[in-house]
């Protein structure tokens, strides 16, 4: 039974700040675990978002896509995902728009709805690990996510259509 | 074709200098330069990477138990050949080689679903965009995305392919990433039943797709335009594990070296002597080291790794269908060496298919759902781990002390094996194409096509948002930038804005 909700993060755990996003993934999992019905929600982290992870997005009411990214004035931002054909030189790695694109090509029909959470981040060093700064972000980025799936998981919060 | 000359310039005063950041990630981890005089001609092609620069040290003071999973953060595509590579070297250490037969099974199970994925990401989503629609095609076509919209039955093939090589990891280790099914002395879990039974029932309509990606990579090789026949044709001897009946053997096996002209060099080399048989050099330009022969010295020994070499270092593949293939591929090219690396592509497809059918063959044998799953021996100090890895011979090496701590990593991964191959294609690229040409995105991608059929992994560096694929910087004689294009993690040309990083090195 496929979860109507996917979390899906990506990131090199060892190479500083980019673990901050299956770091993210965890802790959200952790929650779902104590906190709501089995099977609501689906987790998953990867080192890069890829190809065959549309895969992943089929059969879902909705997905949240947490990455670290540079440059961000806040902790972390949160903005919708819509398929988009996009000019890439490498496909190692898919930006989220262009995975939506790539279900839509496979699947021939919509994407769930998506939303993309970017987590602040600093450093990326191999070996490195978030530090304090980038631990207090992910708090807060954690704070919204776990609205994110409370608002979700109850089926009749999510008839209201609610999404960031 | 010699290219050598243009590795370093004899006078490079005066040149014009254009680096490009094809490869990189954040951090600037791959790079082509190039130096032009005045009339366009090339005078010297250099690629850099610095990939895994550092790992090492972050291996050495761990407990050597933790390594087959720490060295999966290497890489986020081929995490499975680290993680086999690092156990089979660590074996030795825990006094746990040979590892039980289950356990050597499973493993070979979940090395040959990390070909299949590996493989199939890259031909269907890596390079079949250039053989689809051409070097010089737009570059918002040529990707993935354009494959999908122009190609649906092979983008989807390549998807489901690779989805199956990765479930195939699942079953084995565990997890989608990030598993811990094999450790040293062997494995820690078997194979669930259920979970075979399921893969099973895929496999006719996986082996078929492979069988149609072989055709599809020979037809698209082989209908490449006139000009693109002797593409990045550099004679290199070849090296690669072999079986000692001299099969082609991916897990396990022994050293073989084969002359750039076909003729077996050094064969049934034991693989815990790879120190005998090479040995690395350094240039100061690059942070990747040159591994060489060391009874040809550095300038004369390098060789290349990877399918190709693979497939021509064999003397048959244990798979009949994928044997089949591979002698229709000797056939086309007359029995001689192949050494232009787009047949890369279509080596790579028969391996694919060898490991579907490898896989076909594991699913069927009943040792992998149980007995026993670990060894255990004399503790030893050290131990060297080699694998053939999707895009290469990838070696392992630690030493660890009476704490149980590692005290010395050494890793020679297949894009270092293939450091001085990948330079010489840039060179012979440089001199065939863009030698005297005005410099434009579709030449430029010509070096990148040459570097893609290699498959170098820089994919252990960080993916986040915000990054800076590519740039490229011209400057006069007196280091003045007269041109800097950037080109967008979306594609777009940018001009105007500051030169990258990365161009400022040498």
């Amino acid at each position: 039974m496929t979860a109507p909700l996917l979390v899906l993060g990506w990131g090199n755990p060892s190479r500083g700040d980019d673990a901050l996003g299956p770091m993210l993934v965890d802790a959200l999992a952790a929650y779902a675990g104590r906190a709501l019905p089995a099977g609501a929600v689906d987790c998953l982290s990867d080192y890069q978002l890829q190809i065959e992870h549309a895969l992943d997005l089929v059969g879902r009411e909705r997905v949240l896509f947490v990455d670290a990214a540079v440059g961000l004035d806040a902790a972390f931002a949160v903005s919708a995902v819509q398929p988009q054909r996009e000019r890439q030189i490498t496909s190692h790695a898919l930006s989220p728009p262009a995975l939506l694109q790539v279900f839509v090509d496979l699947q021939g029909c919509a994407p769930p709805e998506c939303s993309l959470l970017a987590l602040r981040g600093r450093r990326w060093a191999l070996g490195e690990v978030p530090d304090a700064a980038a631990c207090e972000d992910l708090a807060r980025a954690l704070e919204w996510a776990t609205g994110w799936l409370e608002r979700f998981a109850s089926p009749q919060v999510a008839e209201q259509g609610v999404i960031a | 074709m010699d290219t050598r000359p243009l590795e370093t310039a004899a006078d490079p005063k005066g040149l014009r200098r254009i680096a490009i950041d094809p490869l990189s990630r954040v951090e600037g981890h791959g790079k082509v330069t190039l130096l032009l005089d005045d009339d366009n001609r090339v005078r010297q092609a250099r690629l850099h990477i610095v990939e895994f620069r550092g790992f090492e040290k972050f291996i050495e003071g761990r407990p050597y138990w933790e390594v087959p999973v720490m060295v999966q953060r290497l890489c986020g595509i081929c995490p499975v050949s680290h993680h086999l590579a690092a156990s089979k070297a660590l074996d030795r250490v825990a006094g746990g080689w040979p590892v039980p037969p289950a356990a050597e099974r499973i493993r070979r199970l979940m090395h040959y679903g990390q070909i299949v994925q590996s493989h199939a990401l890259h031909f269907f989503h890596l390079a079949s965009p250039d053989l689809l629609f051409g070097f010089d095609a737009g570059v918002d076509q040529r990707n993935i995305v354009g494959v999908a919209a122009a190609f649906p039955d092979a983008a989807r093939q390549g998807v489901m392919l690779r989805k199956f090589g990765q479930e195939v990891i699942r079953i084995t280790s565990g997890k989608r990433i990030h598993g811990t099914g094999s450790i040293p002395g062997g494995m820690n879990r078997a194979v669930d039943p259920a979970e075979r039974d399921a893969l099973r029932a895929e496999l006719p309509q996986v082996l078929a797709w492979a069988q149609d990606a072989v055709a599809l990579a020979r037809r698209l090789v082989e209908g490449l335009p006139p000009r693109y026949a002797d593409f990045a044709d550099t004679p290199a001897a070849m090296m690669s594990l072999v079986g000692r009946d001299g099969a082609m053997e991916l897990y396990d096996g022994v050293l073989r070296l084969r002359e750039a002209d076909g003729r077996i060099a050094v064969d049934g080399f034991d693989d815990q002597r790879y120190r005998e048989l090479i040995d690395e050099a350094v240039r100061p330009w690059t942070y990747m080291k040159f591994p060489y022969r060391r009874s040809l010295g550095v300038d004369d020994g390098w060789y290349r790794v990877g399918p190709l070499a693979r497939l021509q270092n064999c003397d048959f593949i244990p798979t009949p269908r994928a044997e089949e293939a591979r002698q229709a591929f000797v056939a086309a090219h007359g029995g001689r060496p192949v050494h232009t690396v787009l047949a890369t592509h279509w080596a790579r497809m028969i391996e694919l298919l060898h490991g579907v059918e490898t896989v076909a063959a594991l699913l069927d044998d009943p040792r992998i759902t149980g007995g026993p799953l670990q060894a255990e021996g004399p503790r030893q100090r050290s131990g060297i781990g080699i694998i053939e890895a999707p895009r290469g011979t990838l070696i392992h090496e630690y030493e660890v002390g009476d704490d149980d701590l590692v005290t010395r990593c050494n890793l020679i991964v297949s894009t270092t094996h293939n450091n001085q191959a990948m330079n010489e294609a840039v060179r012979a690229v440089a001199l065939r194409y863009l030698d005297g040409e005005t410099i434009t995105e579709g030449l430029l991608n010509h070096i990148e096509v040459a570097i893609r059929a290699y498959d170098p992994c820089l994919s252990c560096a960080t993916h986040a948002l915000g990054q800076m694929p590519l740039a490229v910087s011209l400057r006069a004689a007196d280091g003045r930038v007269l041109d800097h294009v950037l080109r967008s993690s979306t594609g777009e040309l940018l001009r105007d804005g500051p030169a990258h990083d990365a161009e400022a090195a040498q």
